[in-house]
């Protein structure tokens, strides 16, 4: 193995007994690893979604039509850009722009809103056809039709999930922000918290292709 | 733990280069899908998402300025994954 | 270097001046706390796995219903595998001796995210609670087996979403605990020791770590998968509706392959450390298994197909999952090799830790063996779901992971307790079990080759013999587990005081007391020699 990771245990030997038991490395790491296990978990579905779409290729095509691209295209800017100001927040923070650093995550969330509302209208006009797995509609659709739509509303349902979780972690780190908490030499909160938000971001970057670039 | 100091005027011009390669990206995906690419539509499609995730990664998440041992976690991590839709096709390919 | 601190408490971690009572404990951030109550807790889980099996081979003494409807039966033997799988063998030795012995061996004071740990355990109980729950409402405890196979788990009536909601949640606690143990290898071992002198059992958390971290969500999604299904019907495994069965046993076995070495790699960690020093030798070849861990936890992602050979799959995957399958017993055996080679010319000690050493290994080849027999594509449709393949895992599970957990337990609770059981009972125990064990398993691989299937609560009656062979088996066996717990327990609370390091080993967590104090050491040791230098050592006496 490479020597950084002794250079890392050696700097880690530093104040052990002192009440400064703060490794930044670590707690990037682990957050890092937690981020394995929610591309694992999207994974899984990106999984059935291929073996089905390899199964039902037409069906797909077809489902997919009922799409809108466009919606697709605007909730795809709007993630990037939120992945934008919450890079450029740490920036701010770094250079003890405190003001501006809780700007930019409240932007962040606002476009987190806004993609979610953009997505309440697309599942609305979805549902309002009946289109919901259980409903009439849906059970009446050609085999494999049926999988695209599940697939749909999981995974962008989870994903949907983790934009809440997100929004919510960074409403703490504005919080923090606030408080004192995080400072311009101690911010991997604010660190962990953008790359929570960016895996986010990553996941919608492979559904945007796979739902909405398909006809 | 940043190996790189960077102004701030640096790191705002990195960021919004990236973001506007995100942004370019995304739109040419989108109009890719006006012509018919037959059996190449889903490799594009996969290939710039691909290209977006791994701006996103290196810069956003700064994964080009941490310990090497971050990034080699992530090829392992998408390798593994990778067998795992390979494998699974090799069946399907072949019913 | 011995440190000269008197430690006014001399129970170390386990009593404390500043905190009594049970909050002391479910409210611990202490990783050996944490480890004791994943100790405790997996213990009542085992017992009632245990006699759940009891059951099961009670009924199969003899052919046709003898205690139990085969509607019961089949319930049975689903909680038996989701107790026995997620809840003893899945977390065992990680979440008890990871958990108390990481930190100690790299000469930490805890591991990485201590409060982490502790929500590890929450989730571990969640899950224990969540399942046991399935028991009192509805149509009772699923009758699917733990592999959940759609169709059928996806139409019965029995509470498979319960059971299976019960899985996700402790695939969090496992999740958590990988991740902890990763990030503590990685930021927390002690001045002086590299990745290359860190002890085999280190290096067996790390390459199981991984397997949890990236085997487990797969399952997690999966499962939901499964309730889904149950709830809005959408044709998920169904044909009908563009679906396939098979794809749920693909993913269902993607997380569970790996899972098997989620359960073995640990195990095979303990022996790396009992044959060395009860061989007084240093370990035969330590990159060898260094990378053999490594390589059976990356080919360990890609053998699952073995599982469903019989199911479906097209002949080219049959092939692939066959070879890969047959790769993957290598690194294993350049394990069994290299613990052999450390005895040859060793002082061999035969204390309770070697004895069940030396049993997971003649155990676990045996596992090995067969599970080579299952691997090949002809002979496993002849065995596909008989009862060979019962006695093959639990061959590997059982004689594996389960002796190598005895194995763990025998060698390193005088260090967690401060005090030592009685030898001779502990031996004796040893004998009563692995004879037992032997009836127990080895008639269901003769039994499997002649036709038995699994599953089943009833046979013809050409098995009848073998089956009360391995009836009796399974009393003796049981017989011996209980007198090795009362032996353990015993020996915790009233044994003669153990000393820093009964058996003179070379491993950081035997230079602190026994019982470690709360902080594990006086002052974070420096690493100057190997785990298993014991050719460079003159060791003093400790006791």
């Amino acid at each position: 193995m490479d020597n950084s990771i002794n250079i890392a245990a050696e700097e880690k030997n530093q104040p052990l007994q002192h009440d400064e038991h703060r490794d930044d490395e670590a707690s990037k790491m682990g957050m890092w690893l937690f981020l394995f296990t929610e591309l694992l978990l999207f994974g899984g579905l990106f999984l059935v979604y291929t073996i089905y779409r390899f199964m039902n290729a037409e069906a797909f095509e077809h489902a997919g039509m009922e799409l809108n691209t466009n919606l697709g295209t605007v909730n795809t800017i709007v993630l990037i850009t939120s992945s934008y100001t919450a890079a450029l927040s740490i920036v701010a923070v770094r250079h003890k722009q405190y003001i501006k650093a809780k700007y930019l995550l409240w932007v962040t969330i606002f476009f987190a809103m806004f993609f979610m509302v953009v997505k309440y209208f697309e599942w609305s006009a979805k549902i309002s056809h009946g289109l919901f797995p259980g409903m009439e509609e849906f059970l009446n659709l050609p085999p494999g039709e049926g999988l695209f739509f599940f697939l749909y509303f999981f995974m962008t349902g989870l994903h949907a999930l983790h934009i809440i979780i997100g929004s919510v972690f960074i409403g703490f780190v504005i919080y923090y922000i606030d408080k004192g908490t995080i400072k311009h030499d101690d911010y991997v909160v604010l660190e962990n918290a953008g790359l929570y938000w960016h895996i986010v971001d990553v996941i919608w970057i492979f559904l945007f292709p796979l739902f909405y670039l398909i006809a | 733990m940043d190996n790189h100091s960077h102004n701030d005027h640096s790191a705002f011009k990195i960021n919004t280069l990236v973001w506007g390669s995100l942004y370019a990206l995304t739109i040419i995906s989108v109009w890719v899908t006006h012509f018919d690419l037959t059996t190449f539509a889903v490799a594009v499609a996969l290939g710039v998402a691909s290209v977006k995730a791994v701006l996103v990664a290196a810069y956003f998440m700064h994964l080009k300025f941490e310990s090497k041992i971050l990034s080699i976690m992530v090829i392992v991590t998408l390798l593994v994954f990778t067998t795992f839709i390979i494998l699974t096709l090799i069946d399907y390919s072949n019913r | 270097m011995t440190s000269s601190t008197i430690d006014l408490n001399d129970r170390g971690y386990l009593s404390s001046e500043k905190k009594s009572g049970i909050g002391a404990w479910i409210f611990s951030t202490d990783h050996k706390r944490i480890g004791l109550l994943y100790l405790y807790s997996i213990a009542i889980f085992f017992s009632v796995a245990v006699f759940l099996g009891f059951l099961m081979k009670l009924e199969l003494i003899a052919p046709g219903e003898t205690i139990m409807k085969a509607e019961t039966y089949n319930r049975t033997f689903t909680m038996h595998g989701v107790l026995m799988i997620f809840l003893f063998i899945i977390p065992g030795i990680p979440a008890v001796f990871g958990n108390i012995m990481l930190p100690l061996m790299i000469g930490a004071k805890d591991v990485a995210f201590p409060r982490l740990n502790l929500l590890s355990w929450y989730f571990y109980i969640g899950g224990a609670i969540i399942a046991i729950s399935a028991l009192f409402f509805g149509e009772g405890l699923a009758d699917t087996g733990w592999t959940f196979y759609a169709p059928y788990s996806v139409k019965t009536g029995t509470n498979v979403s319960t059971a299976v909601f019960a899985a996700f949640i402790l695939g969090f606690s496992s999740i958590l605990t990988g991740l902890n143990f990763l990030t503590t290898i990685h930021r927390m071992r002690a001045p002086g020791m590299d990745w290359f002198k860190m002890p085999l059992f280190v290096w067996s958390l790390y390459a199981t770590s991984w397997i949890q971290i990236l085997a487990t969500p797969i399952v997690g999604i999966t499962l939901l998968m499964i309730i889904a299904e149950r709830v809005l019907g959408i044709g998920l495994f169904d044909p009908a509706l563009g679906g396939d069965p098979i794809l749920y046993q693909h993913l269902f076995w993607i997380y569970s392959h790996p899972a098997v070495y989620i359960m073995i790699l640990p195990a095979m960690g303990v022996i790396s450390e009992t044959i060395p020093v009860f061989s007084r030798r240093k370990i035969f070849g330590y990159k060898a298994v260094v990378y053999s861990s490594l390589a059976i936890a990356f080919v360990g992602y890609l053998v699952w197909g073995h599982h469903m050979f019989t199911t479906g799959m097209s002949g080219p995957a049959l092939i692939v999952f066959s070879i890969l399958t047959f790769l993957v017993a290598i690194p294993s055996a350049v394990k069994v090799f290299n613990w052999i080679a450390t005895m040859y010319k060793g002082s061999i000690d035969m204390q309770a830790p070697m004895l069940f050493s030396l049993g997971f290994i003649f155990l676990f080849m045996i596992g090995g063996f067969t599970g080579l027999v299952a691997g090949a594509l002809a002979s496993n449709v002849h065995i596909h779901d008989t009862s060979f393949v019962v006695g093959h895992f639990h061959y590997v599970m059982f004689g594996g992971t389960g002796f190598g957990f005895f194995a763990a337990m025998h060698y390193w609770l005088p260090k967690v307790y401060g005090r030592m059981y009685n030898t001779k009972r502990a031996k004796t125990s040893f004998w009563i079990i692995i004879i037992g064990f032997n009836m127990l398993y080895f008639s269901m691989l003769i039994l499997g080759i002649m036709g038995m299937p699994r599953r089943y609560y009833d046979y013809l009656p050409e098995f009848h013999n073998l089956n009360i062979v391995s009836t009796v088996g399974s009393w003796i066996m049981i017989t011996g587990l209980i007198l090795m717990i009362y032996n353990l327990v015993v020996g915790a609370n009233s044994g003669a005081k153990a000393g820093k390091n009964p058996w003179k080993a070379l491993t950081l967590e035997w230079t602190t007391q026994s019982p470690p104090i709360e902080e594990n050491f006086d002052e974070i040791p420096r690493v100057e020699h190997g785990p298993y230098d014991f050719h460079l050592i003159n060791q003093e006496n400790d006791g």
